[in-house]
This record gives C-alpha cells, structure tokens and sequence, in this order.
C-alpha cells in the first residue's frame, strides 16, 4: 500500500479521497512518517498529527511550506538565526487559502536565508541535499521545498519566487514550479526579501497538481495592496498538443558562454519535442537580459536592506544584549543574519544612499522598464517565451559558495521575468549525466491557463519519470 | 569600487557591525559585485520612465474599520526582553 | 553683520495627527490612553511578513485638508520609506511621502504652504529608570500603541517673522482644521504637534541663514516663547561675530533655556525609496467630489459672510473667525434670540470671553441661551449695562437664569419719566447751587447730578434717560 500511495500524484490523491478509497489520516501520516525520517534536510519542522478540520476540495493532501510563510503557534524562521524559534501569532494569506481548501500543513521546509541564495547552503539550519545526488544541492532559495517534492517526502510544496527561487530548485531537481504573475497571490505573511519581485507559488510533481494547487493559491486579498484577482478561473489543463503556438527563443541568451551542453542538449531535444506538437520555434532577442540581471541585483537588496531593518531584536528575535541601543541593534544583526544576508544588505543600503542612489537604484528601475517592454514586445507575436531553467544542472554542495557572482549568475533565465512581474513555470525536459534539466515557459501577466496547458501537453510528450529520487531517503 | 570608508558608513547605515577582520574581504567582495552591476552603464537609458511596481492595482485602499488588535500577552510574547507591558531597550542615549 | 537690523525666517513643520477610526496602515483603533501595547497588530508591530495597506479615510482628510488650504492636489500619490533606526519605528523605516505628496504649494491666511503629506506616527518611548529622564535612564519601554496613527505633516514656506504672527497663524490653522473635523488638534495632547525652522537674515535680504529646528513644542505659549527665545540666542550670537550651527534643539519652559537634541548624531542619509508593498494611489473624480462636498465652511468665508451679512465689525468678524468654537457659539447667541441686533450679540460674547480666559465659552457656565437673554433684556431696556454686566459676573461664576438673578438681586431698569421723574427733582433740589449753574448753560455738573440719581437707584437708570430728564426738568432743550 505504501509504495502505490507514493506513486499517487497530489490530484489522483486528492481524487482518490473523494471517492472513498484513501483515508486522509492515511496519506498524511504516509508523508508525516516520511518527512519526519527526512535526511536531506529539507524540513525545518514537521507536523506531529493531522489537524481536525481538513475538509475542501484538495481532499486533506498535505502541503510543505517553506519556512519564510508565517504559520500561526508554528516556528517560521525564514532560514535564519535572527528568527531561531519565532512563532508567528499568525498565518500567512497564500498557507490559510490552501488549508482552508483542505491542505493540511505537513511541515515547514528549509531555504535559503531570507530567500536569498540559489543553492540552498545559505541556511542557517544547514543545507539541503539533493535527491538525485546528495553530494549536489537541491537550488534555492526553495531548495527544502523542491527536495522534499522531488523525494517524495511531501505531495506538494509552497514556495516563493524572487529571481527563480521556485524555477531553479525545481528544475535541479527534477519537478514542477509555477512562479505567477506579480500580484496574483497574496503576499501577507510571507516573510519578505524584495517586495515589487516576491510571488509565492507551488512546487509540484506534475503539471497538473500545479494547476489544482495554484487554483486555490491565487486570490485578491484585501491584507495586501499589491495583490489583484485573477481575472479567470485556473482550470485543469488537458491540452496534448500546441498547434498554432509560438515559442520564443532568445537565441543570444541560450547560446551564451555559461550554459552546460547537457542543458544545451536537453533544452533542444524540448524544442524537437514540442515542433512534434504542432508548435512553432522562432528566435527572439531580450537585449537588456545581461543587464537584468544587474538591475535584479540592485533592486533585490535595495528593497530587501530596508524590508531587513525590522530584525533589530526589539519585539522578536535574536537580540545580543548590550548596554546602549546601538551597540544592542550591531551586534544582534551581526551575529544574527548569515554572509549573504549582510552582503545584501550592504550592496542595497549602499544602492539607496545619498550619492549612489541615480546610478544604482534610480538605473536599476529603468532597466526594468526596458526588460518588460522587451518581453512585451516579444509576446505581440510569440505565445510563450521558452528557455532552460538553470544554465547547469544541480552543483556540487560548496562549490560556489565562494564566489557570489558565480552563484548570481543562475539566475540568468529566470531574473527577467521576474523584473517584469510576468509568469514562468519550470518543468524537467529530462536528464544530463543523471541529474534534472529544466524547462522554463513564460508567458505574459495572467496567462498562466495558457502556460499550464502548454507545459501539460510538453510533460505528456516528454515523458519524464522522477520516480527514482523517491529511493534516496 | 567601495572602499573601507564607504563600506563603514553603510554598515553604519545599516546597523551591521563588522569585525577589523572582515572589513576587507567584504569590501572586495562588493567591489566584484558592484562592477559587475555596473556593466549596466552600457545601456542607453535616455528617455526611460523608472518602473517601481509592476502591474495595475485599482483599489488598493482600506476603509476605515476597526479591526481586533492583539492581545498584549501575545504581542509581547516573542520580546526578548519586556517591563512594565512594553518593549524593553536600552536607552537611545545609553553609554 | 553687526551694524544690520536682523529679521527672524520661520518656517514650520506641523504634524496633525487625523482622527480617523483605524490607524494609517492597519485595521487597529487609534489609541489615547489605553493601556501599553493593546492596540497592535502585525502590522504596526512590524512583524516578519506583515503589509501595510493604506486607509481610505485619511487619503479624504488629506485631500479635505488640501482643498482648505488651496493646495494643488496630486492627480497620483506615491507614498516612500524613510529608512532610519529607532525603537518607536518597528519596521526600521517610516512610511512617508516624498516627491509625490498628496498636497502641493497652497494658502492659509497670509502664509503660503509648501506641501501636506501623510504618513505613519511613531509608537512611544517611555524612558525608564529612577529619574525618568532620557540622559539618566539607562534603558526605555516601547509603547506600540501610537504607532502608526495617521498623520499629515504640513510644511510652511519660511515666511513668518515673528513668534506672535507663529502664535496667530497657528491659532487660524488649529481652527481650520477643527472646522474641517479631521483632527481633535489639541496640542497638549499631542494630536498637534510643531516644528519651527529659524534663522535669522539682515532685514531686506533675500539671503537664508543657518537654521536651526526647534523641536516639538506642545502648547501655543511655549511656542511662541520658544521661538522668541531662540531668535534672541542666534541674534547674541551673531552681534558677536560667532556662527549658528545647524541643529535640532529642545526649549524647556521651566527654565526658557535651549538645549541642542542629538549633537552626536551623524548627518542622516534616509535613503527614501518607492513603497514597494503600495501602489501608486490614484485620486479619482469620485474622491475629489465627496471631499469637496464634505468641505465645512472656512474661517476666511465665515468672517467675510460675517462682515457682508451681519455687519458684524471686521474685529468681531475675525475674532470668531479665526475661533471655530467662539463663533458657534456666537451663531448659537444669535439663534436663541432671533431678534437681537447681530453686533449686540457680538459685543456680548465677547464680553464674556473677556472674562472666561483660556476657557472656552461653551464649556462655560454661561449658557448661550442665557447670555443671549441678558442681552435682549438690556437691548429693551430691561435692563441697563451696569446691571447686565452684574448678571454676567453672576453667571460665570454660578450659571443659572438671567431673569432670575435680575429679581433676585433687583437689577430692573429704574424704567420711565413716571419712575424717574421724582428721583430727578429730588436730585436737583438737593443741589441748588449745581442746578443754577446747570441752568445758565454749563453743562459740566451734569455728571453729578445723573450720580446722585444713579446711587438713589443702585445703578439700574439709564444715564441717557436721566441725563435727558434734567434737561427737561430744568427746560433745557
């Protein structure tokens, strides 16, 4: 019974419920039980019981949630030390629309520090393990969470996205993550790293669980200013085929120096698949892309340096006790914030000062109206705009940790659209040397039906199996 | 380029300290990063309006109805340090 | 510069805070009062995830505000973080508004405006320790309660010059303002708040001086104290060759001295930048129509309609004016007793205003419909101003009835030829040699004689009716 429960997809699961034939208690101490033996150390916090009320159309299928979402009475530690132990006296809009929908949390999943990172080894609770290859990382900043999919430890995960932080894990890993158009889902109770940029979205084995997880994501929520409605109803995709569509290439981008030939191979190998579709492949330039991710880099820390000056060990947190305020505020974020955390915030506080701000932030924002008008421009003709997720497969764990540039520029693909606030999914294209490719689709604000259906039908013709990582627990 | 100076008046900015010993890693690390960001001088950006938020929000204003605060206990509770039904700190003028 | 007359450029920073019924940012009630940190909520304690979104109302007292004050209102208004560090900002920054305010440039009375924007109050710092003051307390307690309540800070142009004209203005922008219903403006409690900025040039010059900020003064008299105190520092500086530093400084009424605030303090560096977590917030025609149809009746409009309809002196006009509270109790006078000369009313309440003080007219003993009797009893003659003026010290000290006090003290107008008449005659037979002297022409022991009459009658004749039945009586014309 284990292994044919393991084998359901969060939707067959969720079916299954409804029709009788799996008990919710069932399926959640399934993954409870195996969350619980997690050795990848994907989970910062794992649930003890079922909650009481589980009822909604997700059927009680239990989600991971990636610690930076708030959990009322539930450590939420945004995989930092300046939050070692902090429990929220609320829950996070995105985390109460999923469990009112019947998805009971199954446990908090690690991540990088604040969001920030791509390979997961800026926790403070340590790095992730990839499932594929433990000696490898998972991606970040939602490596917990595509680890724990990706090995089968939880059905489904909730993570957030800044500048690939669900695309990339998800593509080193080998499953499938939805970062939605800006504004789409609530930001209320995430903790936040770059605000104009922060989506939160699922991080799934298949296409499908994404689209039934997603429906119950997206919402205006009158807690955020930001957030809008979706202008229709996520539906289930069921497309097979993509005639009539047109995927954009940025040539100049994909043929660049830093991409592995193994992603080279598996991404062209994609483009045959969906040319066998129906679909049509045209070239296409972004001629800001290289600049984009300058201006991410800038606009990022700007708005994370200032959303960080709240962990001054006043109302929760870390504090490092000292006679005078100033003294107390240096030295409890010293100790309390790990490298990259303070790297950031010195890049973005140095972006805003007096003197630096034109050159920097005030040029960071013009790059970002160009980076939207290009892709914009780009969709007058082309459905979606189609890339690989990562520039390399997973890497080794430490292998990059010494050069933050090196470690920036994994985020090649994925930073653009996140500067224009547009949606993306990742998706396995399949294998190089043993380890996950990804496939990244875009289209432009609230196309996500469409971007669901295209990915659905590309999923079906690839015929990717993941099913191996499941063993490495 | 950021040098030992600059990179003191921002983490003095920033409430960071920083330790003798990491004063000049980090500034070189910056430095590499800063660079880098500013390859983005190439770009012609005469004309450009600045892009703050993406996406048209119509009603992003609240009325004006009272909703229950917190309990004190329950803001209080994560405190590191707490007197008399408040937030303890030392003194802004503390020595 | 010695040798050059020096005039004082003040500018001033007012920070009003609204009195809407939740805070700026968050659904929690405005607290006064309260008990410590029970009116918070994950957004005005800056919790981890928290955001902030912006209220309604206060947008529509800004703009109510704006359109007092003549401002040209943004058709879009961006708020901004202002990043500094301090135990009152929970989220290490303040939201404010920066090159977008809601109000721009604008008129009150003879001082231009330079803008009004909203922002976030601070929560409060309770300085801890035996002395309870900030230097001898070695740590404070954070009361979020305050923190972020509505406020729109109005900015001057730095145009006044003297700390009367302070006192004067402020007085008509705390009746505006009042008038608009959008502040309780009580500055002992804080809901009124002002910064002066002060220099000093040589008079004619078009030059600006040092300033310096003149921090949080809470009454109109320690206002205008405090600025007067602070010209003639930087004035004794400068007629002895030193120069004014640039800086925030504290004036102590107890002691009238001027101490810098934060001399330690390295030059600020706020790094304002857009507020990510709101959007732009668009004022709409809908917006604009209902503060426009919101809009009471200003103080300027009020005291010209004085002038034009009840040919109220442009003294009594604008001394209501310019006093929300006075002039409806003025109006309230009026409508107690319709047929009342407007001026006679006026005259009355100011009267009696010359007697309350600080103390509001309404929050007095003196009911509008009382004093509005006493004054329709003395327009017929009921009564004479002596006696009048008796009732009214009578009514401010204990209140109660006009009509009353009159019988009970037998205030009544000694009233006619009938009455009067005999007491006259007695009058001048008691006095034959003034009478004879009254008779051949010289009218000075008039004053005399309407005496005599007055203390016969304990002060209820009325001297012109006296006066005229001397003349008869002695057949003068």
């Amino acid at each position: 019974m284990s292994e044919e429960l393991q084998a359901l997809s969060a939707a067959d699961a969720a079916a299954a419920i409804a029709k009788g034939d799996l008990g919710r208690g069932e399926l959640f101490e399934h993954y409870r039980a195996r969350a619980a033996s997690d050795e990848l150390n994907a989970f910062t916090w794992v649930a003890e019981s079922m909650p009481d009320s589980v009822d909604g159309p997700l059927g009680g299928v239990p989600i991971a949630v990636k610690d930076l979402f708030c959990t009322e009475g539930i450590p939420s530690q945004a995989g930092s030390k300046i939050l070692a132990g902090y429990c929220p006296p609320y829950t996070a809009t995105a985390v109460a629309n999923l469990e009112a929908a019947g998805a009971p949390i199954l446990g908090k999943t690690n991540q990088d520090e604040f969001a920030m990172g791509s390979s997961n080894e800026n926790s403070a609770y340590g790095p992730v393990q990839n499932p594929w290859d433990r000696s490898r990382v998972p991606g970040g900043s939602s490596g917990g969470s595509a680890a724990a999919v990706a090995a089968g430890l939880a059905p489904w995960a909730l993570g957030t996205d800044t500048g690939g932080s669900i695309r990339q894990p998800a593509a080193l890993c080998g499953i499938v993550g939805l970062k939605p158009t800006y504004g789409a889902v609530s930001r209320y109770g995430m903790i936040a790293f770059a605000s104009s940029l922060d989506s939160a979205g699922p991080l799934t084995r298949n296409v499908t669980d994404a689209a039934l997880f997603y429906r119950h994501l997206v919402g205006r929520d009158s807690a955020d200013a930001t957030s809008v409605s979706f202008p229709e109803p996520i539906a289930l995709p069921t497309s097979e085929r993509l005639d009539g569509i047109t995927l954009a290439v940025p040539a100049a981008l994909v043929d660049g120096d830093g991409i592995e030939a193994g992603v080279r191979d598996s991404f062209e190998a994609a483009l045959e698949s969906a040319r066998g579709l129906g679909a049509t492949v045209v070239s296409c330039e972004i001629p800001s892309a290289p600049y984009a991710l300058s201006a991410y880099y800038v606009i990022a820390p700007a708005e994370a340096s200032s959303n960080l000056a709240r962990f001054d060990g006043v109302r929760y947190g870390l504090r490092v006790d000292a006679t005078n305020l100033d003294a107390m505020y240096t030295e409890t974020r010293h100790d309390g914030f790990g490298d990259e955390v303070k790297r950031r915030i010195l890049i973005g506080t140095y972006a805003l000062s007096s003197g630096y701000y034109d050159a920097y932030y005030g040029r960071a924002q013009r790059v970002r109206t160009v980076v939207a008008s290009e892709l914009s421009a780009i969709f007058q003709t082309a459905d979606f705009i189609v890339t690989p997720t990562s520039p390399t497969v997973a890497f080794g764990l430490g292998e990059r940790t010494a050069d933050p540039l090196a470690m920036y520029l994994s985020d090649l693909f994925t930073i653009p659209m996140s500067l224009a606030g547009t949606p993306a999914i990742s998706i396995p294209s399949g294998l190089s040397d043993g380890l996950p490719v990804g496939l990244q689709i875009c289209g432009p604000a609230f196309s996500e039906n469409r971007i669901l259906g295209a990915a659905h039908a590309l999923e079906r013709a690839i015929g990717f199996d993941g099913s191996s990582a499941w063993s490495a627990l | 380029m950021i040098d030992r100076d600059e990179l003191l008046h921002v983490a003095r900015l920033a409430r960071l300290a920083l330790r003798d010993d990491e004063l000049d890693s980090t500034a070189a690390e910056l430095s590499t990063i800063l660079d880098h960001i500013a390859t983005f001088d190439e770009l012609d950006l005469g004309g450009v309006e600045p892009t703050a938020h993406v996406g048209d929000v119509d009603d992003s204003l609240r009325t004006d109805e009272v909703r229950a605060s917190l309990p004190r206990d329950v803001a209080l509770a994560p405190a590191p340090a707490v007197r008399d039904d408040g937030f303890l700190v030392p003194s802004p003028q503390g020595e | 510069m010695a040798g050059h007359e020096l005039e004082p450029v003040i500018g001033l920073e007012i920070h009003v805070q609204l009195r809407t019924a939740t805070k700026m940012f968050c659904g929690c009630a405005l607290g006064f009062g309260e008990p410590p940190n029970t009116r918070t909520c994950p957004v005005c304690l800056g919790l981890p995830g928290a955001l902030p979104v912006a209220n309604a109302e206060a947008i529509h007292y800004g703009l109510m505000i704006g359109m007092a004050l003549d401002s040209e209102l943004a058709p879009v208004s961006t708020f901004h973080r202002k990043n500094y560090f301090y135990p009152d900002l929970p989220k290490g920054y303040q939201i404010s508004q920066f090159d977008l305010p809601l109000c721009s440039g604008g008129k009150l009375g003879k001082v231009n405006i330079h803008r009004v924007h909203l922002e976030e109050d601070a929560a409060k710092l309770n300085h801890a320790g035996a002395s309870g003051r900030i230097e001898g307390a070695d740590s404070s307690i954070v009361d979020f309660n305050r923190g972020g309540t509505p406020l729109a800070e109005i900015v001057t142009e730095p145009e006044l010059r003297s700390a009367e004209q302070v006192g004067e203005w402020l007085r008509l922008l705390r009746t505006t303002l009042r008038t608009l219903g959008v502040s309780d403006v009580n500055m002992e409690e804080g809901s009124l708040r002002c910064d002066a900025n002060i220099s000093l040039r040589p008079t004619g010059s078009d030059q600006l001086g040092t300033k310096t900020e003149l921090k949080n003064m809470n009454s109109f008299r320690f206002i205008e104290r405090g600025i007067r105190a602070e010209v003639e520092r930087q004035r004794a500086l400068i007629e002895e060759g030193e120069s004014v530093t640039q800086e925030t400084l504290h004036f102590d009424p107890k002691t009238e001295s001027i101490t810098s605030l934060r001399s330690k303090e390295e030059a600020h560096d706020y790094r304002y930048f857009p507020e990510p977590d709101l959007p732009p917030v668009v004022i709409t025609e809908a917006m604009l129509a209902r503060a426009a149809a919101e809009l009471p009746e200003l103080p300027a409009a009020r005291e010209q309609r004085y002038i034009d309809e009840l040919s109220l002196s442009p003294e009594s006009a604008r001394l209501f004016a310019w006093r929300a509270e006075l002039a409806d109790y003025f109006d309230a006078v009026r409508a107690s007793e319709a047929s009342l000369e407007p001026q006679q009313a006026a005259n009355w309440v100011t009267e009696l205003q010359g007697r309350l003080g600080d103390q509001e007219a309404v929050d007095s003993n003196v009911t509008a419909a009382s004093l509005a009797k006493l004054a329709s009893m003395v327009a017929s003659a009921t009564i004479n101003q002596g006696g009048a003026k008796q009732v009214l010290d009578q009514l401010v000290e204990h209140g109660g009835e006009p009509e009353a006090i009159v019988a009970a003290e037998g205030l009544e107008a000694v009233g006619g030829a009938d009455e009067l008449a005999p007491i006259v005659a007695e009058a001048l037979d008691a006095n034959p040699e003034l009478t004879e002297r009254l008779r051949g022409g010289d009218m000075k022991p008039i004053g005399v004689i309407v005496g005599e009459v007055m203390k016969q009658t304990r002060g209820r004749a009325d001297g012109k009716e006296v006066t005229a039945l001397v003349r008869q009586q002695l057949g003068l014309s």
